[in-house]
């Protein structure tokens, strides 16, 4: 029972470290970013089941996140008394409904576009999906810039905060909440609801996936003939893989609206689908913890270039303007690392771990191997 | 009317340019079955590097210069294209990776490819490239419309190579060999053709058609070339969808196709403005996904049937 001690270690540490973060983390302006990134994460899961479970490229994963953003601010604003200000004052529109209600609302108006998309999502396959999604990338960009009235054209508009009750996350004066001498204001609140949403999102897909609906996709991506004769109605799976991966979007959207604040449309274009496929692939195609490390990874690395550019070769620092700006630096790394992660190890990091612990199991003799599959292992298509 | 024939035309002008890119697609997807998202970065690095020739060691005044400097961009992007072909899409092919591995590590390249132009164009102290007036600023009146001579030099230029490129493909060996590695591999392969080479062939022409396409997206009418410039190769791909992406006829007529839709769009803009501000940019994308919804295949694409 190794294994299973192991795992429930593994999962005692993970909570710990998740909790002790706001704590942890001592420079201040360090917790937005990693928000930002655990929100993300809850979108790489989203496309890992699209991509890594079912075999569909989709660049269209911006246009589902700024439908949760956009969504959320339209259905929210208005409910707390700054973005009602901003709302006459830039004449926006908003409906001021409860923001957990908008939420779900969000999640719901995201299903019922994934399925509007399904006749090109349920009958085109694996790339030529890639490239008709992009289509809905830029129409994104078209439709934000132009319906104003929701999304504050160019500028943007302000995301009303998370008021559920009991507290309101995403805005509470420092003074109010100090716990042990860390002030608790938006960003530490915020840190927590994103470790649920996205332990939620983890458990969730990974049950989807390790049941029923989960061995269908599978079965589609590593054959649509066998899985057609075995019962797999491939259009219809396709189509759902797809909407379910709309709104693991969309509820990434949401999050991440709140942990930036403010959404503009600049952020939500075709650099966004291929940093999302990058975590993915990063991670580990399949593997959805490992998209939750390769979210971390692809998210976090600008901030990180930003704040050490001075000791990285090659990167200008404020001195100089010569070196390679830390967000152009970052695509160099990541655009490497997908390109030699797919050479070289394509179960990305999830592969990478697995074959570490192998060679530890081999090295202990005394313990016998873990001969089962991970998630990942079950993706290697023979084709 | 004279209106509508203007835009008719200027839309054919800006059809071949997308037809151009478009092609590319199709050669590489025929010879290597890879859709490669890295056209766009090679096509940024042709412009960027002919600008740089130009700017830096052929800065004269006089068409020569610019022409060398036309001939070392193509050089560049040959270079890289088959770079791309040698060292990454044939490693991946003998690991025999599936098709959207191949394609996710070409969207990794591209953005290699393309941080790197912009990475030049940041240093080079200006946010638009100049290319200048390679085809001078006059303009014909032909019919009773005026077209300028860019136009004409993109639709004149851009119908031969297109001409050059299907006679290449239907009467020389290396066009035959072509055809028969896109119609069936293994028994092409059989026959002697050496299927290597027909990849390299076919890359080393795409690159070429995308550099040539970078000047006419660069130089006058265009504002110059910018970050953004290797982006417009994504506006190519409804064009090579729309044929069906296996067939060279279709990007011809899919280019065209978004080309005239686009120029319509724009010039009738006032009369559209319920569809909002810059419609046009997007149409090639509204067009496609208007025709998957009905044909899955792209109009002209092959059906592959399977029988269970």
């Amino acid at each position: 029972m190794r294994s299973s001690l192991t795992k429930y270690i593994g999962l005692a540490v993970l909570i710990a470290v998740a909790l002790y973060v706001p704590f942890g983390v001592t420079e201040r302006n360090w917790l937005t970013p990693l928000n930002l990134a655990m929100a993300a994460a809850i979108g790489a899961i989203g496309l890992n089941i699209l991509l890594g479970f079912t075999g569909q490229l989709s660049l269209a994963h911006p246009f589902f996140i700024a439908v949760g953003a956009y969504g959320y601010s339209f259905f929210a604003s208005g409910s707390d008394p700054l973005t009602k200000a901003a709302a006459e004052t830039d004449e926006l529109s908003g409906l001021g409904l409860h923001p957990i209600l908008a939420t779900l609302l969000v999640l719901v108006v995201a299903a019922l576009l994934g399925a509007a998309f399904s006749p090109i999502a349920g009958r085109v396959k694996g790339i030529y999906l890639g490239i008709a999604s992009l289509g809905l990338v830029f129409l994104t960009d078209h439709l934000l810039q132009n319906m104003r009235s929701v999304t504050g054209g160019f500028n943007g508009r302000r995301v009303p905060v998370y008021d559920v009750g009991f507290t309101q996350i995403s805005s509470c004066r420092p003074k109010e909440c100090v716990v042990n001498g860390i002030p608790f204001g938006q960003p530490e609140k915020l840190w927590y609801l994103l470790v649920v949403m996205v332990a939620v999102s983890y458990v969730l897909s990974r049950n989807m996936m390790r049941g029923r609906p989960g061995r269908a996709l599978q079965a589609l991506r590593d054959g649509e003939i066998p899985a057609s004769v075995i019962g797999v109605n491939l259009t219809r799976y396709r189509a759902s893989a797809f909407m379910v991966s709309a709104m693991f979007a969309a509820l990434s959207g949401v999050m991440y609206s709140l942990a930036n604040g403010n959404i503009t449309p600049s952020e939500f274009q075709v650099d966004t689908s291929i940093a999302f496929l990058a975590m993915v692939v990063i991670g580990g195609l399949g593997s959805l913890g490992g998209s939750i490390v390769g979210a971390l990874f692809v998210r976090i690395l600008p901030d990180f270039i930003t704040r050490h550019g001075d000791k990285i070769p090659l990167v200008a620092s404020a001195s100089d303007s010569g070196g390679l700006k830390p967000l152009a630096m970052a695509r160099f790394i990541y655009g490497g690392t997908i390109i030699l992660l797919l050479l070289f190890e394509d179960d990305g990091l999830a592969g990478l771990a697995r074959r570490v612990r192998r060679a530890l199991s081999r090295r202990s003799p005394g313990e016998p191997a873990d001969t089962t599959p991970g998630v990942g292992e079950l993706q290697t298509a023979p084709t | 009317m004279t209106r509508f024939f203007q835009f008719l035309a200027d839309g054919i002008s800006t059809g071949a340019v997308y037809a151009l890119i478009a092609l590319g697609y199709v050669i590489i997807f025929k010879a290597s079955e890879v859709v490669t998202f890295a056209h766009g970065g090679v096509l940024a690095i042709g412009g960027y590097a002919i600008w740089y020739a130009r700017h830096h060691w052929f800065d004269g005044d006089g068409q020569a210069n610019f022409w060398m400097a036309v001939v070392v961009g193509l050089l560049v992007a040959v270079t890289i294209s088959l770079l791309v072909e040698r060292l990454f899409i044939r490693k991946m092919q003998s690991m025999s990776a599936s098709i959207i591995g191949i394609c996710i590590m070409t969207l990794g390249l591209d953005v290699i490819l393309e941080t790197y132009t912009n990475y030049g164009v940041s240093k080079s102290g200006t946010e638009l490239l100049d290319f200048g007036n390679p085809w001078g600023i006059g303009a014909q009146t032909i019919f009773g419309m005026r077209i300028g001579d860019a136009r004409i030099a993109a639709l004149v230029i851009g119908a031969v190579i297109i001409a050059g490129l299907f006679l290449w493909l239907k009467y020389t060996d290396w066009g035959v060999s072509m055809r028969a590695t896109a119609t069936n591999q293994e028994a092409a392969s059989l026959m002697g053709i050496r299927l290597g080479r027909v990849a390299m062939v076919a890359w080393a022409i795409a690159a070429v058609l995308a550099t040539i396409a970078s000047i006419f997206l660069s130089a006058a009418p265009a504002p110059g070339f910018d970050g953004g410039t290797g982006k417009l190769a994504f506006k190519a791909f409804p064009a090579a969808i729309l044929g069906g992406l296996d067939s060279p006829g279709g990007a011809l007529v899919g280019g065209l196709t978004i080309g005239i839709a686009e120029a319509m769009t724009k010039g009738y803009q006032s009369n559209l403005t319920f569809l909002g501000a810059g419609f046009h940019a997007v149409v090639p994308y509204v067009v496609m996904l208007l025709v998957l919804v009905v044909k899955p295949t792209g109009l002209f694409g092959s059906k592959s049937v399977a029988r269970a």
